[in-house]
């Protein structure tokens, strides 16, 4: 039985060979690139023609916002759902849920599908309009 | 009449080293991985440091040293595979791709242009690297670590074999599930650190599309956890049989359209065809990475391709039965293994086989990919949020309501299970015979041919 | 104290994670407030595997890191930052109940560790199958269904609330 020390231990170092393996590449290039800065190469690209007047960072639309919101609830109704989903039939000295853990389980997810019913209703989902 | 120059060289020679290069590559790769898999847990380490080093591992303060170079390593080797694999899927997805489009693609660097991703590297990191001067020059510079780190911290969770993983965590799948997080986040800070019009749009973009697909993946990905019992990616494949009526694909109705759910979800998290509107360079230029140059660009280009084979592996880990090995049952890898510090040649020939299945089927789903990239069109930015919201979500939950039942049924007549395998296998085996059939038709109804000989 | 392999990981992630939420309140842009926020939430994380809470750790990385972190990043950008006009004034208030807020979680937290007998703290103390998936679910659908159940509601309203938000600018 390993340790969580040990378990995660390749994770840890994972991320810092990625990160160190992504840092050498990009030291490297930079080294080996050539470095002849202009203004016109420092202004974004806009297909060759002079960037249109304005800031790009506007007020984005509020689509994204109920997006990002919707994504959310539905995460977190499917990370209750990881735990419930391997402990429903009995294993490993687990009894199981059984009927029990089905009702609770059926109402949990009917009510987030009611929410989904509403904003479908609503027309939030119509990227379109 | 334009003249066309042929590469100078002996084409025999390119086509040698090309050869032996194309060889070695995965058999250095596949094997460092393998032996270091083995060696790096901390009972071989124990042993060697009381055999080679000659210390007692239990008091002696650097056993812990010794574990920890060893698991550096094996996840730098893991990393190196990672992005040697998406190098490499670049140079197959181009020849593919210009086979189907009728043109040559890939042809000068090495036999068949095998060496162009060694040469596309080079060229990379011979270019200037530029940053825009309204981009926001801190976060500019770390979007790339996010998206290169969240794709590291995928690869040491994946079952390359038996025995060969990084890190089999009990909350495996999940963990996936939680590490693609960092790449969204490094796409979001792309597109708004670059304070370019297109960049921003193109950011906004895909982490609406990756987010909002990630539900029905995660749904989709909850039937064969219900089936297996357990989140952890070596139990999942252990829940499978070898054969492909045992598959989770096959064992269960549901199970198959939830992988045409899952397989669906990926494509779009992963910014392919038919989903690549975040990138689409008709229309948003290169979307979120408009404004990288240099090696950064490729960090990110070298991840969009590795993220194929990424999204294979865990579809062939969670529907396909992995890398079981047909006629090879579970207790054979530990009777093979031995008694001694070190497995029996026997092991490894097992472990060598079970990592060859899971290469070759991952390679097949990964042409899959490639292939609906040239088969179906881009679809638009409402129709991508109806598919997802609309049909894949709702799909999601009937297919998981439905294993449910079906598990429940399995409890009760256990053979429904191996029933609806061989007939869903053979359904599959016979619609794969007829696509062929109405292929070979429809080229020679053409008056086409199929030429493979400028390979 | 005996320096063990679990300490010195413990001071990686403790010293980080006490910046990087110094770097929430301080950090003068949001955005910067933001990342910040996402690295707090990983060494956050990284201190949950220590103390063997597999699954809480990874849904500290999936929730928060993930989902959180793309709801403020939209939110932000929704606020169009160059439009920013400080109003430090009239958030005065909001501060000091910050403040208040703070202090009394920190009395919460306090008095419940130190209600904690020192021999539960130690992670080797407990059983093998501690913090893993079918552990937490176990009491999670048994013992705490009630909270479990009322959770469902609470995101039902914030469907729905962010619908009523959004729908006047739809």
């Amino acid at each position: 039985m390993l340790t969580p020390l040990q378990t995660y231990f390749p994770i840890g170092v994972a991320l810092l060979v990625a990160v160190g393996l992504a840092a050498l590449m990009v030291a490297l290039a930079n080294l080996l690139g050539p470095r002849r800065p202009s203004v016109v190469k420092s202004t974004p690209f806009e297909c060759g023609s002079e960037p249109a007047a304005g800031s790009p960072r506007e007020r984005f639309g509020v689509k994204f916002y109920v997006v990002a919101l919707l994504f959310i609830v539905f995460d977190i109704e499917a990370i209750f759902l990881y735990p419930w989903a391997v402990l429903l039939l009995p294993s490993q000295g687990y009894p199981g849920l059984g009927w029990a853990g089905f009702v609770s389980m059926g109402i949990f997810v009917a009510t987030l599908v009611a929410g989904l019913v509403y904003v479908w209703k609503k027309g939030v989902l119509d990227w379109a309009d | 009449m334009a003249t066309v120059t042929l590469p100078k060289g002996n084409p025999r020679t390119k086509l040698l080293v090309t050869l032996v290069v194309a060889l070695a590559l995965p058999v250095i790769l596949f094997g460092a991985v393998l032996v270091l898999a083995t060696i790096a847990k901390p009972e071989p380490v124990a042993v060697f440091v009381r055999e080679v080093l000659h210390h007692d591992p239990a008091t002696w303060p650097f056993t812990g040293l010794v574990y920890g170079v060893a698991a550096g390593l094996l996840t730098f080797m893991i990393l190196n595979f990672g992005a040697v694999v998406a190098a490499v899927t670049i140079w197959w997805e181009m020849r593919v791709s210009s086979r189907m489009q009728s043109r040559i693609g890939y042809n000068r660097v090495g036999a068949g242009g095998f060496f162009q991703w060694i040469a596309d590297a080079v060229k990379l990191l011979l270019k200037e690297d530029l940053i825009p001067a309204d981009a926001d020059q801190l976060l500019f510079r770390a979007a790339p670590y996010f998206v290169f780190a969240g794709f590291g911290l995928i690869f040491v969770a994946l079952p390359f074999g038996e025995s060969v993983i990084a890190a089999d965590l009990n909350v495996g799948i999940f963990y996936v599930t939680a590490v693609t997080a960092l790449v969204v986040v490094g796409i979001l800070l792309a597109g708004w650190s670059s304070n370019s019009k297109w960049a921003l749009f193109g950011g906004m973009r895909s982490a609406a599309q990756v987010i909002s697909y990630e539900i029905p993946a995660g749904l989709a990905v909850m039937v064969p956890i219900l089936m297996a019992g357990t989140l952890s990616m070596q139990g999942i494949i252990r829940a499978q049989g070898a054969w492909p009526w045992q598959w989770f694909v096959f064992t269960n109705p549901a199970a198959l359209v939830a992988f045409v759910i899952f397989f669906i979800a990926q494509l779009a998290e992963s910014n392919r065809p038919p989903f690549d509107l975040p990138e689409a360079e008709s229309e948003l230029v290169a979307g979120y990475l408009a404004e990288y140059t240099a090696f950064r660009y490729a960090i990110f280009f070298l991840v969009e391709f590795g993220n194929v084979w990424i999204m294979s592996a865990i579809a062939v880990t969670l529907f396909f039965g992995g890398w079981q090995v047909p006629g090879v049952a579970a207790e054979a890898y530990e009777a093979a293994r031995g008694a001694g510090a070190l497995p029996a040649p026997a092991w490894w020939g097992l472990q060598v086989a079970s990592m060859a299945v899971f290469f070759v089927k991952t390679f097949l789903v990964m042409n899959l990919v490639i292939w609906i990239r040239w088969t179906f069109p881009r679809i638009r930015v409402d129709q991508m949020m109806n598919l997802c919201w609309k049909y894949l979500v709702p799909g999601a939950f009937a297919t998981f309501v439905a294993t449910l039942l079906w598990q429940i049924l399995v409890a009760r007549v256990p053979v429904a299970s191996t029933v609806s395998g061989v007939v869903l296998f053979v359904g599959a085996l016979v619609a794969l015979v007829q696509m062929l059939r109405l292929a070979k038709q429809n080229v020679e109804a053409g008056g086409d041919q199929v030429d493979l000989s400028n390979w | 104290m005996q320096i063990t392999a679990e300490l010195v990981c413990f001071w990686i992630f403790a010293i980080p994670l006490v910046v990087t939420a110094l770097g929430v309140v301080v950090a003068r842009s949001p955005v910067y407030a933001a990342m910040n926020l996402v690295a707090a939430f990983f060494f956050m994380a990284g201190l949950y595997v220590l103390l063997a809470a597999h699954l809480i750790a990874f849904m500290q990385i999936l929730v928060y890191a993930g989902a959180v972190m793309v709801l403020f990043l939209f939110v932000i950008m929704l606020l169009s930052l160059d439009e920013e006009h400080p109003q430090r004034e009239r958030r005065r208030a909001m501060q000091y109940v910050g403040v208040l807020g703070a202090v009394s979680l920190l009395a919460v937290l306090a008095s419940a560790i130190a209600r904690v007998p020192d021999a539960a703290m130690s992670t080797l103390a407990q059983p093998d199958r501690f913090g893993t998936v079918k552990a937490v679910g176990q009491v999670l659908y048994t013992e705490f269904l009630l909270p479990f159940e009322v959770t469902s509601l609470l995101l039902l309203v914030a469907i729905v609330g962010a619908v009523v938000v959004a729908k006047e600018r739809i």
